[in-house]
């Protein structure tokens, strides 16, 4: 178990080298730093000097790859490569275009995002999976067609609607909670309830109709029908052997998304006003603050890369028949 | 007038000229017959396709471009005007150029606030065409059944450019993977688990905002601001085209792996027909049908998304109509008293009926075509 897990965890350093590369493609290669500067301060006029205080400022004013006026080993170290890719295995994501440190903001915005999130998961899993459950008890029966128009229905929907729809409904006509906004402690119940509700919403429509395909695949089982032919009552066939036997592909599809619930939700964060990492991620979006943008697609790619790794873990602890080797 | 042939209207009509040719090429096999046949079946399925079919139409109207000649421009030498209508501007001509002074609610005769008159006091001023506006006016005056039929071709582009643009390269690298093994199946899953490692919306930022620094800075790339608002969207279907090929390229090579031990082509291979031959005759036919329910299964949640990005400011140009700059336009005006909802309603409406529409379109589709669900 030991062997395999460190041998996956050496698997995913080459993914996470080749994310790196990507960015690191993508923001210096593609555009080069006299680009960006340019972008940042403005197309017209600039001055070259303008543009050379603009990317020393920022560390940007080194050779991409080798630095030929450095000494030793300082040749590969003094560049951009090193600097601003090569640092981020080392969590040191250097400073925003505010001066604050990336890694410090991290931290301190893991939790609000943590706080919202982590109910969306778990009551979302938990809605769905019930609608799907309930549907599946009413299988071929107008009930069970009209919940999957409701389904299909609700997954046509924006998510933008349920958002604004679910701010203005209940916090403008109803005003039963704030429209957005953050706070510590126990306070932040009442501004975490909305968005948590809202996102759960505007989920259970594909999911639901998903999970459902997934009890249904598991009725034309082979023991289905022999506990059936056992004579077993419906509803212990559904809830003794379906659910826990179709429950194993959909908690080991979900536990990927676990840890990149530190990252939060762009949309939510950004339209409730709360100070997560979601919000953080689209304020750099609009301030084009290039070197948050990269260490978030950096974490991002390595909390996914812990998830694969989590699911084949959770694969044996839920299925005896899988072994790690 | 002068044409102006934008690259997606290119593109879309080559789009539109494929589908022809592939129904022609349906038509003519037995077992593909079979299947449309079982979607002619399904009223649902034929029923979104008939709204779908509006849809397209509309965008098809819309992506005819060109430039009207000035009317005070000299005989011999004529001078276009730089911006670009298309057809479907021509025929909504009332309502494009039935501008009010601002916000107006649905087939209202007044504005929407006051204003002081010259003879009455402060009263809502009359409308230049009370009445006509069915879905109301937004901030400037425009009419919004318009912008919401102009938002119609982006969203369309969106949901079909954007699988269209990376399909050859998924189908291609995906049934190689399948078939060649070995240290090609390798390198090719690493591609792939490496892009698929970044999340989405992540990387379609960081792209856009690299594609906004090379536009900005490269003005003299583009003649008008369509142009430039074209290569956006364009650029735009390919960001979102390589974060989404991976799926389709996984499907495809799982299932290359499972085709490639089938006895009939294990018998291609023994009467010595070439690799690149037993993938094109023998393989290639029988994955279609897994990439065709992947562009219509995709094309809903793409539309979906073209809103969501648009809202962030990492979709299309802020100058390009579609749902999510009306959206993203229209939001802060719930806030207002009374409430102007009309633009907000009116897109979330059409991008309802069309998402939904193919979305059973799709379920049709899948139904049809999926081997394993013809049984049940």
């Amino acid at each position: 178990m030991l062997a395999y897990l460190i041998r996956r965890l050496l698997y995913a350093l080459p993914i996470l080298i080749g994310v790196n590369v990507i960015t690191f493609a993508l923001f210096f290669i593609v555009n080069t730093p006299d680009d960006m500067a340019r972008m940042q301060l403005g197309v017209k006029r600039v001055t070259p000097e303008a543009i050379e205080k603009w990317k020393s400022e920022r560390g940007y004013d080194k050779p991409l790859f080798w630095n030929d006026s450095a000494a030793g080993a300082d040749k590969l170290s003094d560049t951009i490569f090193f600097g601003k890719s090569v640092k981020m295995f080392a969590l040191d994501f250097g400073r925003a275009d505010d001066g604050r440190d990336i890694a410090r903001e991290i931290t301190l915005r893991m939790g609000p995002s943590l706080v919202v999130a982590m109910p969306v998961f778990a009551l979302g899993l938990f809605a769905a999976i019930t609608f799907a459950l309930l549907l599946v008890y009413f299988r071929a029966t107008y009930l069970d067609f009209a919940g999957v128009v409701l389904c299909v229905g609700m997954m046509s929907v924006s998510g933008l609607f349920y958002i604004i729809g679910g701010q203005w409904l209940v916090s403008k006509i109803w005003h039963l909670v704030p429209i957005s906004g953050y706070a510590e402690g126990m306070t932040a119940a009442k501004f975490v309830i909305l968005p948590v509700i809202v996102s759960v919403l505007a989920g259970i429509g594909s999911s639901a109709r998903w999970y459902r395909t997934i009890f249904l695949e598991e009725y034309t089982r082979d023991y289905v029908r022999t506990a059936r032919a056992k004579g077993l009552s419906e509803r212990w066939v559904l809830f003794r052997h379906v659910l826990r036997n179709a429950l194993i592909p959909i908690l080991t599809g979900a536990v990927v998304v676990i840890p990149t619930l530190f990252m939060g939700s762009l949309l939510i964060e950004a339209f409730f006003g709360i100070p997560g990492l979601g919000s953080y991620t689209i304020d750099a979006i609009n301030a084009q603050d290039f070197a948050v943008v990269r260490a978030m697609v950096f974490i991002g790619s390595a909390l996914y890369i812990v998830g694969l790794l989590l699911t084949d873990i959770s694969y044996t602890l839920v299925d005896p028949r899988i072994r790690l080797s | 007038m002068k044409l102006v042939l934008l690259w997606s209207d290119i593109l879309f009509f080559l789009l539109i000229a494929a589908t022809v040719a592939g129904a022609v090429v349906a038509s003519r096999t037995e077992h593909l017959r079979q299947c449309w046949r079982r979607v002619g079946q399904s009223r649902v399925g034929m029923g979104a396709a008939a709204v779908l079919a509006v849809f397209f139409l509309i965008g098809a109207v819309d992506s005819l471009h060109f430039r009207p000649q000035l009317p005070d421009s000299p005989q011999g030498e004529p001078r276009y005007s730089a911006e670009v209508l298309s057809a479907l501007d021509v025929l909504l001509t009332p309502l494009r150029t039935r501008t009010e002074k601002t916000y107006s609610a649905p087939l209202a005769t007044h504005l929407y606030a006051k204003e002081t008159l010259d003879d009455a006091g402060r009263d809502f001023p009359p409308l230049q065409y009370p009445g006509t506006h069915l879905f109301g006016t937004d901030k400037v005056g425009q009419d919004v059944l318009y912008l919401t039929l102009k938002s119609i071709r982006t969203g369309l582009l969106i949901g079909t450019l954007t699988t269209l643009i990376m399909l050859p390269a998924a189908v291609f690298l995906g049934l190689l993977a399948g078939y060649a093994g070995g240290w090609i199946d390798d390198v090719i899953q690493y591609l792939y688990t490496t892009l698929n490692s970044i999340p989405g919306v992540l990387l379609i930022a960081a792209a856009v905002l690299m594609m906004q620094v090379a536009i900005d800075n490269h003005p003299e790339w583009f003649a008008t601001s369509a142009e430039r608002a074209d290569a956006r969207l364009l650029a735009l279907c390919a960001i979102l085209g390589i974060t989404s090929w991976t799926g389709l390229c996984r499907l495809l090579r799982g299932e290359t792996l499972k085709l490639r031990e089938l006895e009939y082509v294990q018998a291609a291979r023994a009467l010595g027909v070439s690799g690149t031959r037993i993938l094109w005759r023998h393989i290639l036919p029988n994955v279609m049908h897994i990439v065709m329910i992947a562009i219509v299964m995709d094309f809903s949640g793409l539309v979906l998304a073209e809103a969501v990005l648009s809202y962030v400011g990492i979709g299309v140009d802020p100058n390009t109509i579609s749902f999510g700059t009306m959206i993203n336009t229209a939001r802060m005006e719930l806030a207002r008293e009374p409430m102007v909802w009309w633009s907000l309603a009116a897109a979330f409406a059409f991008m309802f009926v069309l998402v939904l529409a193919a979305n059973l379109f799709a379920d049709a589709m899948r139904d049809a075509f999926d081997p394993r669900m013809v049984d049940r």
